[in-house]
């Protein structure tokens, strides 16, 4: 197509959300009072002109096909208010302010195979990322772990019964775009990249690929009589930071590509300062379609938590009381020397004290 | 020609089970659709998918692809094993905006699978780790179709590359009794702002927005962005001594002793014998605990405003970051503070574009150059509310001290002075 007949965009940017939002949203702005927990899956607001709206949430597969969401806005339709919208852990939630359509609403999206829950002290749904559907650099699928995780938490996704939320994250690679969770499962190398020394020179910025390793372990190098870059294989840290900017350094590999288990994460400034996510498990085996031994650890560590967590403690909030050698035993997850930081900044990680509990 | 049908028997695992299967959505699109570029292109995926689990390997590649005037908001894929499976060689994702904190009407949204059905897979996320609605997998010439079709109707693409990215906000005041900020018209202030910037990446890395209310954070914005706004008051809390001898008839002194006062991080909050509560709010770090728990009987003061974070990110390159405090409190009530918020994000992105590395984000410059660098070139003062301790290392030069001194003074008397 010839230039002069391409359609200039409109850069209009982030657009206004007053257009799709609830009316007794529009108008309670910024004027609510309190909110309710009726039952697992529902909020109710109420505003201090006694206005109510109820939120009925609803778990998906997230990545949705057409029927899929063709379904949602006709439920939305036909037993909402029409107007919805989607979390940060991509559940639907429906906004209505009749609290008689809760039933009915429940009831078809359970009946469309929907799971209503997530709220409050439930098991959250999994936060996840793209994987083999569609990333570029995945040592993993995303959908697939969390199907097949979702599976065994439905029923907790569905009630109250843990003692806090519990927010579960998944990446595909040491990058974590699935963020920090009270449980991280993500994908971590174990061996160096694998170079295609053939192909680097023509795909691969060089200086750039070598400023990108975090331990300077990668330096230029002529193979075979072209140009390459070799890694010093003692240095690695199989982080595959240098895999992005020149894919001919293969770092996923089918056996060696294992994930990990972190727990702790927590943004929420409740109680104590936000917290990141901590190193428990490693070596798992990356097992599809349906990763049963990473799924087994996580519920091995949830059910120490629901077991000795108070109320109200998330996962940090737990150990800490805890201690780390504690949660250990009794999850009864090996510590080991790997389990020791030594990044920059570990010293911080050292207990410089005396107190221990025995 | 008969349709490919590949076989999937891994993938055919997780149809089973109770949760919602994506994979017998796809297989709707592939066997029922009635557009049969639909019905290839997803059958082809699913291929794809399907030798990605047998061999554990993804086999996607980037390259270049945008829209007539912009510079980014795809993101491009290309099969690495398209001779296999050639229906979905080229298979790019469209980020598209939303509006603050994800609201759709029901209408909206199939106008939009509308749209996608005509150009796309036929596959939606709502929404990715950035905050962008997903639309999963289209050729390369469909990519500007869909978009104008879309942006004609009030839909602009998201950022994808070293850009200011496409930002993100909780429910907010929109329903939520916590909420301290409009967080709304914050993100609409800053992201709106920059849109050059989101079209056209020429920074030198991201540069993230988010927004959450209050400080639980349900936006996770202190880790996962780069200006990091939180809702927060400054005024004393609200009791209602009524709702509190309500909750402790209901659930008892020993609940509240146990699930509220004593889990405190300030011990801030005390139970009387009148089972009513107490709290030094000079002390109270605005944790949300106790409102947390008791949702009826407290809330947030009257003198709302926002914390403001800087440099929050995950681990690549140097570690995770936490965004720390640059700007400790600010009213964000009339258009001049709103005008200096957004100068404030434009000093930051100026600074950053200008002293970063390739590929660093704001957190691992300022570590680099050190916080006080950073707060001299855009301009702000330095606060105690900034440091969990003040320094440790008696190895710094300080011949500039009695000027830092004065000026502690005098930014004293005139805030005294108001």
């Amino acid at each position: 197509m010839a230039l002069e007949e391409m359609r200039s965009p409109i850069e209009s940017g982030c657009p206004d959300g007053f257009q799709y939002m609830h009316p007794v949203m529009r108008k309670n702005f910024g004027q609510w009072k309190y909110h309710e927990h009726p039952r697992p899956g529902v909020l109710l607001h109420v505003a201090k002109s006694g206005d109510e709206i109820w939120t009925v949430k609803a778990g998906t597969q997230r990545i949705l096909d057409l029927y899929s969401l063709r379904k949602l806005t006709e439920i939305g339709d036909k037993y909402a208010d029409g107007y919805v919208r989607f979390t940060i852990r991509s559940n639907i939630e429906y906004m209505v302010s009749d609290g008689s359509k809760v039933e009915p609403l429940i009831k078809a999206l359970t009946d469309a195979g929907f799971v209503v829950g997530g709220t409050r002290n439930s098991i959250a749904m999994i936060s996840h990322t793209q994987g083999w559907l569609h990333c570029d650099i995945p040592g993993t699928d995303a959908s697939g772990v969390v199907k097949a995780m979702m599976d065994e938490f439905i029923d907790e996704f569905t009630s109250h019964n843990m003692p806090n939320r519990v927010h579960i994250t998944t990446s595909c690679c040491q990058i974590n775009c699935g963020g920090q969770g009270d449980i991280a499962i993500n994908v971590q190398h174990t061996k160096p990249p694998k170079i295609a020394h053939d192909l680097v020179g023509n795909v691969c910025e060089r200086p750039t690929v070598v400023a990108r390793c975090p331990v300077a372990a990668i330096r230029p190098a002529m193979v075979d009589g072209k140009p390459s870059l070799e890694v010093d294989e003692k240095k690695c840290i199989c982080c595959g930071a240098c895999f992005p900017p020149c894919p001919p350094m293969q770092i996923n590999d089918p056996e060696h590509s294992k994930l990990a288990i972190w727990v702790g994460g927590n943004h929420s400034n409740a109680r104590s300062k936000p917290t990141f996510h901590r190193l428990v498990a490693a070596g798992v085996p990356n097992n599809p379609p349906r990763w049963p031994e990473a799924t087994a650890i996580v519920k091995q560590i949830l059910a120490a938590y629901k077991e000795g967590a108070k109320d109200w403690e998330r996962i940090n909030d737990w150990i800490d009381r805890i201690g780390w050698p504690r949660f250990f035993e009794v999850t009864g997850l090996p510590f080991t020397k790997y389990h020791i930081d030594n990044w920059r900044g570990a010293r911080a990680s050292l207990n410089a004290s005396t107190h221990i509990r025995f | 020609m008969a349709k490919k049908i590949y076989d999937t028997p891994m993938l055919d695992e997780l149809e089973k089970g109770p949760w919602p299967s994506f994979i017998s959505g796809f297989k709707r699109l592939r066997d029922d659709h009635p557009d049969a570029r639909i019905n290839e292109t997803v059958g082809s995926l699913l291929g794809q998918l399907e030798h990605s689990y047998e061999t554990r390997k993804g086999y996607w590649k980037g390259g270049t692809v945008s829209v007539f005037g912009y510079g980014g908001g795809i993101i491009p894929r290309f099969s690495e094993v398209a001779d296999a499976f050639p229906e979905s060689k080229e298979f790019h994702t469209l980020r598209v905006q939303p509006a603050p904190a994800n609201y759709y009407t029901t209408d909206m949204l199939n106008q939009l699978a509308d749209s996608w059905e005509k150009y796309g897979s036929g596959l939606i996320t709502f929404h990715g780790q950035t905050g962008n609605i997903m639309f999963i997998g289209t050729t390369t010439e469909n990519t500007q179709h869909f978009f104008d079709e879309i942006n004609e109707y009030g839909w602009d693409l998201g950022g994808a590359g070293p850009c200011v990215r496409t930002a993100m906000s909780c429910v907010g005041a929109a329903r939520c009794e916590q909420s301290c900020a409009n967080e709304h018209a914050i993100q609409r202030h800053l992201v709106n702002e920059f849109t050059d910037d989101v079209h056209r990446p020429a920074l030198p890395y991201k540069f993230k927005f988010k927004v959450s209310g209050c400080p639980n954070d349900c936006q996770n914005s202190i880790e996962r962005s780069d200006f990091s706004v939180i809702g927060t008051w400054r005024d004393d809390m609200k009791i209602d001594q009524d709702e509190v001898k309500k909750f402790v008839a209901e659930k008892g002194r020993q609940y509240v002793l146990d699930n509220v006062t004593s889990r405190c991080p300030t011990n801030c909050i005390t139970l009387n014998d009148d089972d009513t509560l107490s709290v030094e709010n000079h002390e109270c770090v605005r944790c949300m605990h106790c409102l947390n728990v008791m949702t009826k009987a407290l809330s947030p003061g009257d003198d709302k405003g926002v914390t403001i974070l800087i440099g929050g990110k995950r681990t690549l390159k140097i570690g995770d970051l936490m965004g720390t405090v640059v700007v400790p409190f600010k009213k964000l009530e009339t258009a001049e503070d709103y005008e200096s918020l957004v100068e404030l994000a434009g000093d930051i992105i100026d600074f950053f574009a200008e002293n970063a590395l390739e590929h660093e984000r704001t957190g691992e410059m300022i570590e680099r150059i050190g916080l006080v660098n950073f707060l001299e070139g855009i301009g702000v003062d330095v606060d105690p509310n900034m440091v969990s301790l003040p320094r440790q290392s008696s190895y710094v030069r300080m011949d500039g001290w009695d000027e830092e001194a004065e000026k502690w003074f005098a930014r004293k008397a005139e805030q005294a002075a108001g």
